[in-house]
């Protein structure tokens, strides 16, 4: 019954070009979770992410979502119940207005164009952009256009939320905002970022990936304490667990 | 052609437009784009010496941009900016056309000119009203317009996609150019080698976006088909548009052809 | 170079209407049935590219001058004809609206000059003979450059051609085509040589986006049938237009045409009567003459009624060979499918 599960396992990928992207991976992500993805450039995250919902097929292992294994049958299905929010809105965003953007989905799924319509709304009223149906997509800041293109994720009604780089390019009123969204939004979610700080906010669970494997997997506070682990994934301590400079030299 | 940044400019500037709020903005995309194409029609087909019977035409043009509220000035600079081809071509009338066509008083007119003249106005009418069409209504409604209006779905979607793009494309063209010129001192920088490059450099990006995009469709649940929504329905005031408007440049037209208007326009230009 | 409005008859502005049309609609139901949906955002997304890509532009050396991408062949070379004319028809589309380039009634001589000669004539029949099943990096430079040319040729020869068959410029069509042409190469060298080094870049980054195309368009039978059947239904357009043209303009239909639409009441002399078919005859064979005729003329006020005719007479050779060109291309390539 439980859509809301994404295991994956003994994943390998291997792009045409003989790149070796995921050697190995496992992990298994249950309802409610919600789980960081970090890793340095090039470790393997977004391949990753693009077999959660079958855009890439695995050379070797499998993606479970919900009960079943992931194949060309229920991909459909999949790729309803994954969302996916892309790290760059303007990829995301292609209808010539967000009405119509956030409608693409619900219409592919059969939807009538008022029950359609109906999600639109709902889904621009839950990240607070409803005042911005009418615009066109190349007309919003990168805040709106952030939300927007979660909402268009939204509108599906999607069991597990994936988020690639979700507060890249956004000013921190905007990310701030971004993170207290994400922080009320209950279902599972997991978040590939290079944002620590958001991660530690949001994510209970990290895992590592490094050169196409899983380095460490455990609680959020845990891993970003371990240095050692952190500099051998070319990670760094979020700011937070940082001593600050100017309160303790101040206070020296 | 126009400058190279001044194109996106023009584009973001006549989107701008096009999103204000007027009588003219509400009314129904395919209403203006049907007013639109029979007011070209019915230009075009004015006799080559049409010169005053197409004044009355002017018209419409004018009542749009004064009820939509459109700048003049940007309008006028755009269709200078555009005028040499049919102005180059036009040019060789006088000289080729010296048969005498009217008389204003002794002063002889020869047709050269007077086809030199409508060239034009029908230049200044048709060219004028695309931008005002576009400054009038959204080119997505437009795209939506000619769907409903039976061209292939294909073809009106790839219209909104390539509108989409044009801003995201641009915008990376435009850091591009000014990448190379803050690298470029005395002309060199500029030539046809790292031209190419740049605009491959252009198309790889281009490419792996469409991929990203074509990603991002699938992952919403697209199979090969774009669902575009309904229209507004279409109101009589849509109807009355097209009907009145269109009555007007029809009768234009045959009053046009008619003796009595040909000896009252000689008479009035006496 | 875009028609515009203001030099096109609504007869010749309509025929090139319906041609674009007509070929937009047989790509579109072409692209419909094939399988490959990630080629909806690569249009589109391309599309853009070639506006993007013309705000980028280079110096020509020694001229000061400078050039940009065309686009018509490039996108031929990546998509295919099919996908590369409609990618084509719509940034012509959205250039009439918005940067009034040609305008709404030219927009189907724009499409059909700068979209169906690319597409249709210089990639399938330049361009991919040229290149061979196996391409080299200098061959696809020489096929990139001519085909770019020739199709700008064409689209040029086009212009001239609508903008005589109009008969609103003066201008006679050797006259016109004596400056168009020449000018349009110097373009055409540019355009071909900027499509040539980027092709030979993506030659060199990423082969298969060129191959994929060429491998594509090569292999079903189908759609080389669907070519010759788009050409053939072209030429008799083309034909008709010709044919149009021909019987309004020296003969007496003319003169009842005007009677019914109430045109031209002022004064003007009926240019003399001429079959088509004698001034054809006649013209054809003092054609090398010619230019030099219809120049001499110029200061001459009967010049009107004689370019009236060596109009026809040069338009229905120059068309009478484009015709038997494209039957002949089309039976040529009939033996391929069985």
């Amino acid at each position: 019954m439980s859509h809301h599960l994404v295991e994956v396992n003994e994943l390998r990928y291997t792009y045409p070009d003989g790149t070796q992207a995921l050697a190995g991976v496992d992990f298994r992500i249950t309802h409610g979770e919600a789980v960081a993805i970090v890793g340095a450039n090039g470790a393997g995250k977004s391949t990753l992410l693009q077999h959660l919902n079958g855009y890439l097929w695995p050379s070797s292992g499998q993606v479970r979502v919900g009960d079943y294994a992931l194949t060309k049958q229920n991909l459909q299905d999949a790729r309803r119940s994954v969302g996916m929010v892309f790290q760059d809105p303007d990829d995301q965003l292609f209808m010539p207005t967000v009405r119509e953007d956030v409608a693409f989905g619900p219409l592919n799924l059969g939807l009538s164009e008022e029950d359609a319509l109906q999600r639109v709304t709902t889904a621009l009223r839950q990240v607070g952009a409803l005042h911005l149906q009418d615009r066109p997509p190349h007309r919003l800041s990168s805040g709106e256009k952030r939300a927007v293109a979660i909402a268009t994720v939204l509108a599906m009604s999607p069991d597990v939320l994936v988020l690639d780089e979700p507060s890249t390019g956004l000013d921190p009123k905007s990310r701030r905002q971004l993170i207290d969204w994400l922080a009320g939004y209950r279902h599972t979610k997991i978040i590939a970022s290079h944002d620590l700080d958001l991660v530690l906010d949001l994510c209970q669970r990290t895992i590592v990936l490094s050169a196409g494997k899983v380095l460490a997997d455990g609680p959020t506070r845990e891993v970003f304490q371990d240095q050692k682990l952190l500099e051998q994934s070319r990670l760094e301590r979020p700011l937070r667990l940082q001593g600050c400079p100017v309160c303790s030299l101040a206070s020296s | 052609m126009a400058g190279t940044e001044s194109r996106l400019f023009d584009i973001t500037f006549l989107d701008m437009l096009a999103c204000q709020e007027s009588p003219v903005h509400r009314l129904d995309a395919r209403a203006k784009v049907l007013t639109t194409f029979i007011f070209v029609v019915v230009v075009a087909s004015f006799d080559k010496y049409a010169v005053v019977s197409l004044l009355p035409l002017f018209l419409f043009p004018l009542v749009l941009v004064v009820q939509a509220r459109l700048p003049y000035g940007f309008l006028g600079k755009r269709l200078l900016l555009v005028a040499p081809f049919a102005l180059m071509v036009g040019a060789f009338n006088p000289l080729l056309d010296q048969q005498t066509q009217l008389l204003l008083g002794t002063f002889a007119v020869t047709g050269g000119w007077l086809s030199f003249l409508s060239i034009l106005l029908r230049f200044t009418l048709t060219v004028g009203m695309a931008l005002v069409l576009i400054a009038v209504t959204s080119f997505p409604g437009i795209c939506n317009a000619i769907d409903k209006l039976g061209a292939p779905r294909v073809f009106a979607l790839q219209l909104l996609f390539l509108y989409r793009y044009i801003f995201v494309l641009g915008e990376e063209a435009r850091r591009m150019v000014r990448a190379r010129s803050l690298r470029s001192f005395h002309g060199r920088g500029n030539g046809l080698k790292v031209y190419g490059a740049l605009l491959t450099q252009l198309l790889w990006r281009t490419i792996e976006r469409a991929q990203r995009v074509h990603k991002a469709m699938l992952s919403r649940g697209f199979v090969g088909t774009v669902p575009l929504l309904q229209m507004k329905r279409f109101t009589w005031q849509d109807g009355a548009f097209v009907g009145l408007w269109c009555g007007f440049f029809i009768a234009v037209r045959i009053l046009s052809g008619s003796a009595e208007l040909q000896v009252w326009v000689a008479e009035l230009l006496k | 170079m875009h028609m515009a409005d203001a030099l096109l008859s609504p007869q010749v502005g309509g025929v090139f209407w319906v041609a674009a049309a007509g070929t937009i609609a047989v790509c579109s139901r072409k692209l419909k049935s094939d399988p490959d949906d990630s080629r909806i955002p690569l249009m589109g997304v391309l599309g853009a590219f070639v506006f993007a890509a013309q705000m980028i532009n280079f110096t020509i050396p020694a001229t000061g001058s400078s050039g940009h991408l065309g686009g018509g062949l490039l996108l031929a070379a990546l998509l295919g004809p099919s996908a590369a004319f409609l990618t084509i028809a719509s940034v012509l589309v959205v250039q009439a609206l918005f940067f009034a380039d040609g305008g709404l009634l030219a927009l189907g001589c724009n499409i059909f000059n700068l979209g169906f000669f690319p597409a249709f004539l210089a990639y399938p029949f330049i361009f991919k003979p040229l290149t061979g099943t196996r391409p080299s990096r200098k061959r696809l430079f020489w096929a990139s450059l001519l085909a770019a040319l020739v199709a700008l040729q064409l689209g040029s020869l086009g212009v001239v051609a609508q903008t005589s068959w109009s008969g609103i410029a003066a201008l006679p069509f050797t006259s016109f085509l004596l400056v168009m042409q020449p000018i349009h190469l110097a373009i055409g060298l540019v355009e071909g040589l900027v499509t040539a080094v980027v092709v030979g870049l993506i030659w060199n980054g990423q082969p298969e986006l060129l191959r994929l195309s060429t491998a594509r368009s090569a292999a079903p039978v189908a759609g080389r049938r669907k070519l010759v059947v788009a050409l053939l239904s072209v030429a008799v357009l083309v034909g008709g237009v010709f044919s149009w043209y021909a019987s309004a303009q020296p003969d007496g239909l003319e003169w009842s045409i005007q009677q019914v639409t109430g045109q031209e009441e002022l004064a003007h002399s009926q240019p003399p009567v001429h079959g088509l078919l004698a001034a054809l005859q006649e013209k054809l064979a003092f054609l090398p003459d010619y230019g030099f005729a219809d120049l001499s003329e110029m200061e001459d006020g009967s010049l009107q009624s004689r370019s009236g005719t060596s109009l026809s007479g040069i338009l229905g050779a120059g068309l009478t060979l484009l015709l038997a060109l494209l039957f002949g291309l089309a039976a040529r390539k009939r033996p391929h499918r069985s």
